[in-house]
């Protein structure tokens, strides 16, 4: 999607990465780091301890308007009216056709929403949106925020030192906190299965934020190769891979997205042919694999049947940390999709044996205590 | 013995007809964390660029070439048990496969260790 031609924007934290010995590396549009130490340590880091992410890539947006909660939910499949306030939900943008145009987080937070996109989709979101909502809501990109996160066990003992308060928040709430005389929007959620939290702030006190939360001992940065380690032994999705405009919801197993009145009552787009394959014309279903050996299979490698015919594909692939073993999203046929099918597979022109497994494939950690939905 | 370097960052040390090949340290350093090598079989002929081994790093999995043609003469299955040891002795306990070389003059083609150090301060 990045065009090689045009130059790699700067992350706020770019020099402090480099410090760090972060290898930069292109990826949506910036100059991020993939690793500093290597990946498997800094995945186990981040499961053990507390993992610092730059996500700043990201794409920050206020959604404000008159109508903002109706408008908003005409393009998103989540019950906003029961949204509380500092509460989050997962969602997704939608085609008509029920495609997943991206996957987001929204808040509502005061008299608006506050949305975070991914970094690779995040103009096409904003346009997406501006185009679809009336005129009486207004979409706000803040380019002018900077977001981290902190990933691992050792996160809300780390993060309520220097944020007295931060450890009542529940999982998917948030809300408006100092660090280090720096105001910061805090949400306790992330992408790595680990309890956790995201921290909004202005990209340019960014710099004393991550000077604070580096000091901590059990703080180590961690770079997007163990981000998507850590997601995909979560069982989590990554647009562009696993996600794109040609698979809804329920083929990609998010159908928890979509909250039972919306299901009920539709008003979004995609909504008829979503709630058909909810019912019963379901054709694939993303699910997770155990692949048989040591070898990893990669993304773009191909699920095919006893006969060898092509009738699905991996998403992502690579190979776990903590399991020692390769693991694998794919799309397979809705009859070879429950837990303990057995699946082949061809990358490269060998043929590979793996095991539908049941998703994530190391539990979750998040923080469910205090956190009622 | 002496050892040379191709572009694609495999190193051979020659020792009469028969030779070891393996990666060199700057090519597991881009690679990160390897998880799994696959290697020839014993037997195996092999040709000068041409695939020879697979090496899986956790993000990605790359071709291993033949720095010159041969025969397959044995395989490090060390490397079967323990990946990782391309990481910790890439150019020691972590070669990938010994060769019969079919046609020494090959060689003349390849970077002495001088000419790689100057071409990998150029990536």
């Amino acid at each position: 999607m990045t065009d090689a031609t045009v130059p790699e924007k700067t992350l706020p934290l770019d020099q402090w990465h480099r410090d760090r010995g972060a290898r930069m590396v292109p990826f949506a549009g910036y100059a991020m780091p993939i690793q500093y130490e290597g990946i498997i340590a800094e995945h186990r880091w981040t499961r053990e301890s507390a993992g610092l992410f730059d996500v700043s890539h990201m794409g920050q947006l206020i959604i404000r308007g008159a109508d903002a909660e109706k408008a908003l939910e005409a393009l998103l499949p989540a019950d906003l009216a029961i949204l509380k306030e500092g509460r989050l939900r997962y969602s997704l943008l939608l085609t008509e056709d029920g495609g997943i145009i991206d996957d987001l987080m929204i808040t509502r937070r005061g008299d608006h929403f506050y949305m975070v996109v991914n970094g690779a989709t995040k103009d096409g979101d904003i346009a997406h949106l501006q185009a679809k909502l009336p005129r009486t809501v207004v979409v706000d990109h803040m380019k002018e925020q900077a977001l981290l996160a902190l990933q691992g066990p050792k996160a809300a003992e780390t993060l309520a030192r220097l944020v007295p308060g931060v450890e009542a928040l529940g999982f998917m709430t948030g809300g408006a906190f100092q660090i280090g005389g720096v105001t910061a929007w805090i949400s306790r959620s992330g992408y790595t299965g680990e309890d956790g939290f995201e921290i909004s702030v202005p990209a340019a006190q960014v710099l004393e934020v991550a000077a604070l939360l580096g000091a901590q001992s059990e703080v180590k940065p961690i770079g997007l190769g163990a981000r998507d380690s850590l997601r995909l032994e979560a069982g989590l999705p990554l647009y562009g891979h696993d996600l794109d405009t040609e698979t809804t919801p329920v083929e990609a197993d998010l159908g928890f997205a979509i909250s039972k009145r919306r299901r009920a009552e539709g008003g979004f787009p995609g909504w008829h042919r979503i709630s058909a394959e909810f019912d019963t014309t379901l054709i694939r279903r993303r699910v997770g694999l155990l692949v048989e050996g040591r070898q990893p299979v990669r993304e773009g490698a191909m699920v095919i049947d006893d006969e060898g015919n092509e009738v699905g594909k991996v998403t992502s692939g690579g190979f776990s940390p903590m399991l020692e073993a390769p693991i694998a999203m794919a799309y397979v046929p809705v009859g070879s999709a429950e837990a303990g099918a057995t699946i082949r597979l061809t990358q490269r022109g060998k043929i590979f044996q793996a095991k539908v497994s049941d998703m994530p494939f190391v539990p979750h950690r998040y923080h469910r205590k205090g956190g009622g939905q | 013995m002496t050892v040379h370097y191709t572009q694609e960052h495999e190193w051979i040390a020659v020792d009469g007809d028969s030779a070891t090949v393996g990666i060199t340290d700057f090519a597991q350093g881009q690679l990160g964390d390897i998880v799994f090598v696959e290697l020839p079989e014993p037997g195996r002929q092999v040709t000068k660029g041409g695939d020879a081994a697979v090496v899986e790093s956790v993000k990605a999995a790359s071709d291993v070439y033949a720095p010159v043609s041969g025969e397959v003469i044995e395989a490090n299955h060390a490397l079967s048990d323990d990946p990782s040891l391309v990481n910790t002795a890439p150019e020691g306990d972590g070669w990938f496969f010994k060769l019969r070389l079919s046609d020494p003059s090959e060689l003349d083609g390849l970077m002495d260790a001088e000419a790689y150090r100057t071409f990998c301060e150029q990536q």
